[in-house]
């Protein structure tokens, strides 16, 4: 076992892990933070994409000791302070960004390091960002349109269709 | 996944120190090594990652004007920084998705020397030099097929030294879903000739389409290569595309790179 200790979602944590614990197992199983989803657990459905030190990361796809020292994001740390939605996540509410909702933390995750940097996408480089996130029910255009809107840009004219 | 120990070493000598164990496997970004790991292919006591060794990352020019890039370095790295050389860095900021840049690392790419990764076809068609913890390795001795390099057991991609070409261009017919190279070309152009390196195709992994090269050193043009063609013998063949199409392939994406390029 290798002790670990990350900062998740502001607050600092640790725990002993395996060697093979991967991030989103620590995440899910430890701290019991069980809005970061396991889709596929091969690397290709996006659904456990958290922060690491502010890049996103398939939290499947790296270890828990790996994630020692590291700043941690994860949907759980999303909403405003107040509590209420942030900008993302209530323009993927606005925009009916989501169905079952399986793929949306990390949908959410992913379009949060997208506006980061950079505020005013194209519609097009949205869709390109969200290349390694899979969603199995709203043919990606409503979350596309939420990202838009999120990023405080016009929305009408996304050729969503 | 099989258990094993894992370490995080914060230096090139620890890292060596730990791969000397036996059945111990160096663990870049793990974009593939850790699918590997889960689906029960590899099963190692220790896996010594080295995500957290500073010296191996970063991107710089040297005295030479090479472009130097760390074995540790992420592709999101690599895409934002080499600005010295546009065709590699736009071939960085393709490969697999966001998620999977920022933690893929060049040295892991080329020392896992997948048959349809990007990087070994920028690394051989530039003439690179890769270097280890023990050597210096030319692009043209590294690759052996594929998933063969001339790395030995527990030796470690340090940096990687790319000769700046005048011009260059990646062109990657991807595999829908997968976005891995059905086949990709990289060609760049230097004063003294062109280098033509083709990924995705061959069952030998990347190799370099000589005749194409020769070719394009006269003449820079798409048209210099119309009319050759490379044999759809030994190239790979599979569900996403047959070898003879494949082959085809290669000489559209070596056109469309020599057009982009210029």
């Amino acid at each position: 076992m290798t002790k670990v200790t990350m900062t998740v979602n502001g607050k600092s944590v640790s725990g002993d892990v395996k060697g093979n614990t991967l991030l989103t197992e620590f995440l899910r199983d430890d701290l019991r933070l069980t809005g970061t989803h396991v889709g596929c657990d091969t690397s290709q459905c996006g659904a456990c994409v958290v922060h690491v030190n502010g890049e996103a990361v398939k939290s499947c796809t790296m270890f828990a000791a790996e994630a020692d020292g590291a700043e941690i994001k994860t949907i759980e740390g999303m909403a405003n302070a107040d509590g209420s939605l942030n900008v993302i996540q209530q323009a993927f509410q606005d925009y009916h960004g989501l169905q079952c909702g399986f793929c949306t933390p990390g949908m959410v995750m992913s379009a949060a390091a997208l506006l980061k940097d950079n505020p005013k996408p194209s519609e097009a480089e949205v869709r390109d960002y969200l290349e390694g996130n899979i969603c199995r029910c709203t043919g990606y255009h409503n979350i596309v349109r939420a990202i838009m809107a999120a990023s405080g840009q016009d929305v009408p004219a996304v050729a969503a269709e | 996944m099989y258990s094993f120990d894992i370490q995080r070493p914060t230096s090139l000598a620890d890292a060596v120190a730990a791969l000397a164990t036996d059945e111990a496997l160096p663990l870049g970004g793990g974009q593939t090594l850790i699918p590997t790991l889960k689906q029960r292919l590899s099963a190692p006591s220790v896996l010594v990652s080295l995500s957290g060794i500073a010296e191996m990352k970063g991107v710089c020019t040297n005295d030479d004007g090479a472009l130097c890039i760390g074995g540790g370095t992420t592709h999101a790295t690599v895409a934002r920084e080499a600005t010295s050389y546009p065709g590699l860095a736009a071939l960085a900021a393709k490969i697999g998705d966001p998620a999977v840049r920022n933690r893929g690392t060049i040295g892991g790419s080329l020392a896992n020397n997948d048959p349809s990764a990007c990087y070994p076809a920028a690394a051989l068609g530039s003439g690179a030099t890769i270097i280890t913890n023990t050597r210096s390795i030319a692009a043209d001795d590294y690759f052996q097929g594929m998933f063969a390099t001339a790395l030995d057991e527990g030796e470690i991609v340090t940096e990687v030294r790319f000769p700046v070409p005048e011009k260059s261009c990646y062109m990657k017919f991807e595999q829908p879903a997968s976005r891995f190279a059905l086949v990709g070309v990289f060609v760049a152009k230097y004063a003294d000739g062109v280098r033509v390196a083709v990924t995705g195709a061959s069952e030998e992994g990347v190799f370099r389409w000589t005749e194409a090269e020769e070719a394009l050193s006269s003449n820079f043009a798409p048209e210099a290569v119309e009319g050759l063609s490379v044999s759809g013998d030994g190239m790979i063949s599979d569900l996403h595309g047959s070898g003879t199409y494949r082959a085809h392939l290669v000489g559209v994406m070596t056109k469309r790179a020599v057009a982009a390029a210029i």
